[in-house]
């Protein structure tokens, strides 16, 4: 079956990471597609690979959400080696017993769904290293 | 209190009752508040020379032009402002700027807002439907809604956040301490006859409440009401022509800031709240000449319990990294050091969003004329009122006590 990524900067296969755009001229890092950097308005950048590995640096147990998306589910803010990666926990009890700060994560992909072509869109969230839940 | 002819003042001020008010559309709302600040300012339309007005809501409705229509059409220039949750300031600050730039001598500043029953901010209100055959799409290239799926874009959780982040970077957080902030607002509340909410909040009701975005219960969050406030600014040559009692009345307008986030490594993902308030606040204080022990009261922008506290911080009302501790030697209850959101603040005196930006200088104003009876803060000569629209923009406003 062929997959297609949830968004642009999720590359899939056998070694699924994320890529950032890094200005060529600040080194400042963005997932959207860019027209200058926000840092220091350069118009170059190159495709950069980030970590698979980081840390917890902020979340929440959203209990409510809008119409329609799951609840509950934990959103995060993970340091990926200095560069901040929105993302969901998962594997991992969504409730501040199991969740902590610091804790530390690494990327994972998550099956969001397949289309009426049969094509699977395939998303990531992050998971606990082994030992740290 | 050192005046010159470049100040501004605040002449008249007013802000609606705050909650349901299913008769009354945003142009009634507008139009009541507007009415009131020019009443109170002993003024009359006649006398605007500018018009600054937002409902970010409704925000293509030019709702200035809808207000004239209802109050008084004298042909002079308006300004129809969004800038999210600090449209009201942003409206306030406009009219500011017209009469600091000498355009005119008089002006009005409106916000207002229908909310109540708006639900959760942020997400969207129906449900995203995912497509047929998944097409990449924006910028993000998403096949997909993400919301949900790579984090959350609800307040509550954004919010939640910002909390936890500062809980990360420096300790001493936890569910608790974000809901004891919240226990003092809705305490401050039960004497606000103009709150949404004015009722009383143990810890534990607090805490047993519905979650809505872990460490956010319900009561912790900004409610969403309906509501206006209004403004009429005067420069400082045309006070001096005024009566004494409407100079006795003015407040002075010591500082008014904008500021948006400079970049920094996350602040597209997770919004930075921080530096942006941090800027505004470093501005105004050196605009004003005031020190943060200066400070009578503050009303800060607490639309949701996990904001309260990084804005101790970010207002430099405590040292770096220690709001915490700050919080817990009960400053910022109403007989503490540096009284917060003595109205209750968003979460209990509500939160309609245009509304919000000049609701909060008609509180501190309230205090600083000594017209605040119940809830007055004795002998308040300085106060400060801040607001975070996300996205971001922060208006900070310093304002002082009329010298005789």
């Amino acid at each position: 079956m062929s997959q297609i990524p949830l968004v642009d900067y999720l590359v899939l296969g056998d070694d699924p990471h994320l890529m950032a755009k890094e200005c060529t001229s600040c080194g400042a890092r963005f997932f959207d597609r860019r027209n200058a950097c926000a840092a220091c308005s350069g118009t170059e950048f190159t495709p950069v690979r980030v970590a698979n590995e980081g840390e917890v640096r902020a979340f929440t147990i959203v209990a409510h959400a809008a119409p329609g998306i799951p609840v509950p589910f934990v959103a995060s803010v993970i340091d990926c080696g200095g560069t901040s990666v929105r993302g969901n926990l998962v594997n991992i009890a969504p409730d501040p017993e199991h969740v902590r700060l610091g804790m530390k994560v690494r990327l994972t992909t998550v099956p969001v769904g397949a289309d009426s072509a049969g094509t699977e869109a395939v998303g990531f969230g992050f998971e606990p290293l082994e030992g740290d839940n | 209190m050192a005046t010159n002819k470049d100040d501004v003042w605040i002449l008249g001020i007013h802000m609606t009752k705050f909650g349901k008010h299913p008769d009354l559309d945003t142009v009634d709302l507008a139009a009541e508040a507007a009415m009131a600040a020019l009443a109170d300012a002993q003024v009359s339309m006649k006398d605007m020379g500018v018009l600054a007005a937002g409902n970010l809501m409704g925000a293509s409705g030019g709702i200035g032009q809808q207000l004239q229509k209802q109050v008084g059409q004298t042909g002079i220039p308006v300004y129809n402002v969004a800038n999210a949750c600090a449209t009201g300031a942003t409206a306030l600050r406009t009219a500011i700027m017209a009469v600091k730039a000498g355009e005119c001598a008089m002006g009005l500043a409106v916000g207002v807002e229908k909310l109540a029953g708006a639900g959760l901010l942020g997400g969207g209100g129906r449900p995203k439907a995912d497509a047929d055959t998944w097409t990449p799409k924006g910028r993000f290239g998403a096949v997909a809604p993400v919301d949900g799926r790579i984090g959350t874009e609800t307040m509550p959780g954004v919010f939640a956040q910002i909390g936890m982040e500062y809980g990360h970077r420096y300790g001493g957080t936890s569910f608790e301490l974000f809901a004891r902030i919240s226990e003092k607002n809705h305490s401050h509340s039960t004497l606000n006859p103009l709150a949404a909410y004015s009722k009383k909040m143990s810890l534990d009701e607090i805490m047993g409440d519905v979650m809505i975005a872990y460490p956010n219960t319900r009561p912790m969050c900004s409610a969403n009401c309906d509501g206006a406030a209004a403004a009429v600014v005067v420069s400082s040559e045309k006070l001096a022509t005024l009566d004494p009692d409407q100079r006795r009345r003015a407040v002075k307008v010591s500082a008014s800031v904008l500021t948006t986030d400079p970049y920094e490594e996350a602040c597209q993902v997770l919004p930075n709240v921080n530096t942006l308030t941090r800027n505004a606040a470093r501005q105004a204080y050196e605009q004003a000449g005031v020190a943060p022990e200066d400070l009578d009261l503050v009303e800060l922008h607490d639309c949701f319990a996990t904001a309260e506290l990084v804005h101790y911080d970010n207002l430099m009302l405590c040292k770096e990294g220690e709001a915490v501790p700050f919080f817990e030697s009960r400053a910022t209850w109403r007989d503490g050091s540096t009284p917060v959101n003595v109205s209750g603040g968003l979460q209990s005196k509500g939160h309609p969003i245009a509304a919000t930006g000049i609701a909060n200088i008609w509180e501190v104003c309230h205090h600083l004329r000594g017209e605040a009876g119940d809830r007055q803060i004795e002998g308040a000569s300085v106060g400060m009122a801040h607001v975070i629209g996300l996205g971001s923009a922060c208006g900070v406003h310093i304002l002082e006590k009329a010298a005789a």
